[in-house]
């Protein structure tokens, strides 16, 4: 089958050393203008062999997307290719007919896109949505298609394919979404697998099985995979070449691990500086009476609605006990649905307890009377994880930044003005004050909502994800920031986060939540040298961290670059 | 700039038409509720400029004393509704609950009810004449605008910010009003805009059946409504006021859509 495909392919110039044959798909010169004519790409150019895996890495506003959408010939409306040649499998994708086009699509390549959550259709059940496709293109019958796409759901290991077959897509998580996503794609038998951010919105633990399971489906059946993506962990271990973008041009391009091994670009090692490294360094906490503790807590999320009677509570936090210490940062970490976010926001009394209790300074918190509750909750913040919802679009930052001011002591005009650009210009913001959110990149609102929560000066603060939305280099950044001000003022913080590599850097101790339990709790040396519990070893591997090991990748001090890896880039 | 003419244009229609109500306090052509039967169902001609009706009024001069009663039934009646529905649907969509669920009886129930039908029925009590059409009209729209706020602020009491003021220690008043509320205005802007529309209509409908701003005072509504039965032999009759209503229309939602536009910040130039 191969060699009839590459009969029809007329030659293509190679250029990667080490690509056998013509190249799958090959780009020369891509540029793409916005219809406003700002540049997105600049001339990128990048080939790719038939079972090859390719990596566009970048931060967001590089135009990777736009580069895997270009190939697909999905590319918004206000977006134009004024240049260069996208060659698949022989076809010239700007010059191809509409229909053409779309026997391409889905055949020959396929896409996984970043947001599992909107990306199937909630109104039609798994089983009709995977044999639509196959129906469309092979023209098969139904019984022949829906065997085959049971078959496809237990490759992408679904426990239970038949019964999946016949569900809607609401009852599974975001993870198992994305696997029949992924089925969906490979149903097809494309030659190329358009990947864009296809784990970004998972938590660490889904983030692994799925790109697993991507890479064995892929190269089994030989497919090659144009995998756009931030996060150099990915890079490292599953692709075979990477291009570096940024804001459009082309930076570096290479075997991936020669690159991440010999960055010859500074960017690129600015890229690989990013990623997290466990940082020992910090001063320990004195040891002082807890400013919060939780006591045997429960929180129980109300069973669902019958028609005559109600389904027994759920509990999402089952007796848990936890003190922070001031100025200590407790990390809490497990995948989704461990209630690490349920118990953050328990501790600040947002959600009422099922059981237990929490003492605030050794007092039970707000039991004595109106002032004390207040006390209680104006002592403690919280920074959001999304930063795009968490920001009043109507308000001016200043004003936002502003409005916890409106409670405790009376401030005259000039010294709140004094105070919010004090804080903005702690969280490198200065002069922003007039703008809007929605002129703010997502690393800036994020600051807005750090310098929210600390402007009253807290004694507590629940970061829940804080960073989880952003970019690798502006997550480091936010997490320097926050670190920062965190040695400045001494809040305690309990910092809630699925990934254990992304807490080394700002945890003084970690606490590891599985299914509602704290499950292992201490220093960040104990967790990652020493793991007792195996989800602990479960996230650790999940986040590429080998036990012992300071950081997944790391750079040397010199600046010379040294991979240190657990697993090799195949 | 595309936006700036069309705000241009609606805000002109609408200063127009606003200039012909007021216009008609001080001076019409005619007085718009003399009879003349000698010179009835004239054709827009010198002395009549848009012709005359039935019973021999002169149209123009009615079309300037409707304008008022027109704007002004629509204009309260929009701002009844808009006031009521906004308070309901605020209240039953931020507390949820058991408050909402039978505040929601109540008005899907109402809802069930043709808006004319309803307002017919409210007519009873209150009695045909201005103020009585405001009061019935505006709570015939009501229940639309209930449903519209309640299904917005279920999405935004979900949003991070709310709960983010709630974290900074914002009583439940300041948080619905301050961060809630603002965030209704876009969807508010344009059912009210098309609402203003229905209004007038239906206060020629009310008009028709008897019920709307007594005779002989012209309104838009009721001067259309008494046309319909020379549409064939005095078009002019149905055509006078049916253009100033479409053209009123076009104004406020022009209007309208600028106004929604200047309100958003995120349609500010960074």
């Amino acid at each position: 089958m191969n060699s009839r495909m590459n009969a029809r392919m007329p030659a293509v110039p190679q250029s990667l050393p080490g690509g056998q044959g013509a190249p799958l798909l090959s780009v020369r010169g891509l540029t793409l203008r916005s219809a406003a004519g700002t540049p997105i790409l600049n001339g990128i150019s990048f080939d790719i062999a038939q079972g090859e895996v390719l990596a566009l890495v970048g931060e967001s506003g590089s135009g990777k997307t736009m580069a895997g959408r270009a190939v697909m010939r999905l590319l918004p409306s206000q977006v134009r290719q004024t240049g260069g040649t996208i060659t698949l499998a022989g076809h010239d994708v700007a010059t191809l007919p509409d229909r053409g086009m779309r026997s391409l699509r889905g055949q020959v390549a396929g896409m996984v896109f970043q947001e599992p959550m909107v990306s199937l259709n909630p109104a039609m059940t798994v089983g009709a949505q995977l044999c639509e496709g196959l129906m469309l293109h092979e023209k098969i019958p139904a019984q022949a298609a829906r065997e085959r796409a049971v078959a496809m759901l237990a490759r992408v290991q679904i426990a239970d394919p038949e019964g999946c077959m016949a569900s809607y897509p609401h009852v599974f998580s975001g993870g198992m979404r994305q696997r029949i996503m992924l089925a969906c794609v490979m149903l097809l038998k494309p030659r190329l697998l358009i990947a864009d951010e296809p784990t970004t919105a998972l938590d660490a633990l889904s983030q692994r099985e799925v790109m697993q399971i991507m890479a064995d489906l892929t190269r089994t059946s030989g497919t090659a995979v144009l995998l756009v993506t931030h996060d150099l962990q990915l890079v490292a271990h599953y692709a075979d070449s990477v291009l570096v973008l940024k804001r459009g041009d082309q930076v570096e391009s290479g075997r991936a691990g020669e690159v991440l091994r010999n960055p010859r670009e500074a960017y690129t090692r600015s890229l690989i500086a990013a990623l997290p490294r466990r940082d020992d360094s910090r001063p320990a906490v004195a040891d002082a009476p807890p400013v919060i503790e939780a006591r045997n807590v429960a929180v129980a999320y109300p069973g669902a609605h019958r028609l005559f009677s109600r389904q027994a509570d759920k509990l999402a936090v089952d007796g848990v006990s936890l003190a922070i210490r001031p100025g200590e940062v407790v990390a809490v970490v497990g995948g989704s649905g461990s209630g690490k976010t349920t118990l953050g926001r328990a501790l600040i009394g947002l959600l009422p307890l099922a059981g237990g209790e929490i003492r605030f300074r050794g007092q039970p918190a707000g039991s004595g009377g109106r002032q004390d509750r207040r006390d209680f909750r104006l002592a403690c913040q919280m920074v959001f994880q999304d930063p795009y919802s968490s920001l009043d679009p109507r308000q001016r930052i200043g004003d936002i930044v502003a409005e916890p001011l409106n409670h405790g002591e009376p401030l005259t005009r000039a010294q709140r003005r004094a105070r919010v650009d004090a804080m903005l210009a702690e969280v490198g913001l200065d002069g922003l004050g007039e703008r809007y959110p929605h002129a703010l990149s997502g690393g800036q609102r994020q600051r807005v909502a750090i310098a929210r929560a600390l402007i009253r000066r807290p004694a507590l603060v629940v970061a829940d994800e804080p960073v989880s939305a952003l970019d690798m280099t502006i997550q480091k950044q936010v997490l320097t920031l926050f670190r920062q001000l965190q040695a400045q003022h001494g809040f305690a913080c309990f910092f809630v986060s699925h990934n254990l590599a992304a807490v080394s850097e700002v945890a003084d101790r970690i606490v590891v939540m599985h299914q509602g339990r704290i499950v292992e709790q201490g220093s960040v040396a104990d967790i990652f040298d020493r793991p007792q519990h195996d989800y602990t070893r479960a996230l650790l591997e999940a986040a590429y961290v080998a036990p012992g090991q300071r950081a997944p990748l790391s750079v040397a001090e010199d600046g010379a670059g040294s991979l240190a890896l657990g697993a090799a880039a195949s | 700039m595309k936006l700036r003419t069309n705000a241009l244009i609606g805000g002109l229609l609408v200063a127009t038409v606003t200039a012909m109500a007021l216009l008609s306090v001080i001076w019409t052509p005619y007085n718009p509720l003399r009879l003349n039967l000698r010179m009835r169902l004239k054709p827009p001609g010198s002395l009549h400029w848009l012709g005359t009706d039935e019973f021999g009024r002169d149209i123009l001069s009615r079309l300037l004393a409707g304008a008022g009663a027109s704007l002004l039934v629509a204009a309260l009646t929009v701002l009844v509704a808009l006031l009521l529905g906004t308070l309901l649907g605020l209240i039953a969509g931020y507390f949820r609950g058991r408050i909402d669920r039978v505040m929601m009886v109540f008005n899907d129930a109402l809802l069930a009810f043709p808006g004319i039908l309803l307002a017919l029925g409210i007519m009873v009590v209150t009695g045909a004449n201005k103020y009585g059409i405001v009061l019935a009209l505006g709570l015939a729209y009501t229940p639309t605008v209930v449903r519209l706020v309640r299904g917005t602020v279920l999405s935004l009491r979900e949003k991070e910010y709310v709960e983010a003021s709630r974290v900074i220690g914002n009583s439940e008043l300041v948080t619905m009003l301050r961060h809630i509320l603002p965030n209704c205005a876009a969807p508010l802007m344009v059912l009210g805009t098309s609402m203003f529309g229905w209004v007038v209509l239906a206060e020629s409908a009310l008009s028709f059946l008897g019920l709307g701003v007594p005779p002989p005072a012209p309104t838009w509504g009721n001067m259309l409504s008494s046309g319909r039965p020379y549409i064939e032999s005095a078009a002019w009759l149905g055509i006078a006021p049916g253009v100033c209503i479409a053209l009123t229309l076009l104004g406020i939602n022009l209007l309208g859509d600028a106004l929604r536009d200047w309100l958003d910040p995120r349609m500010e130039p960074r």
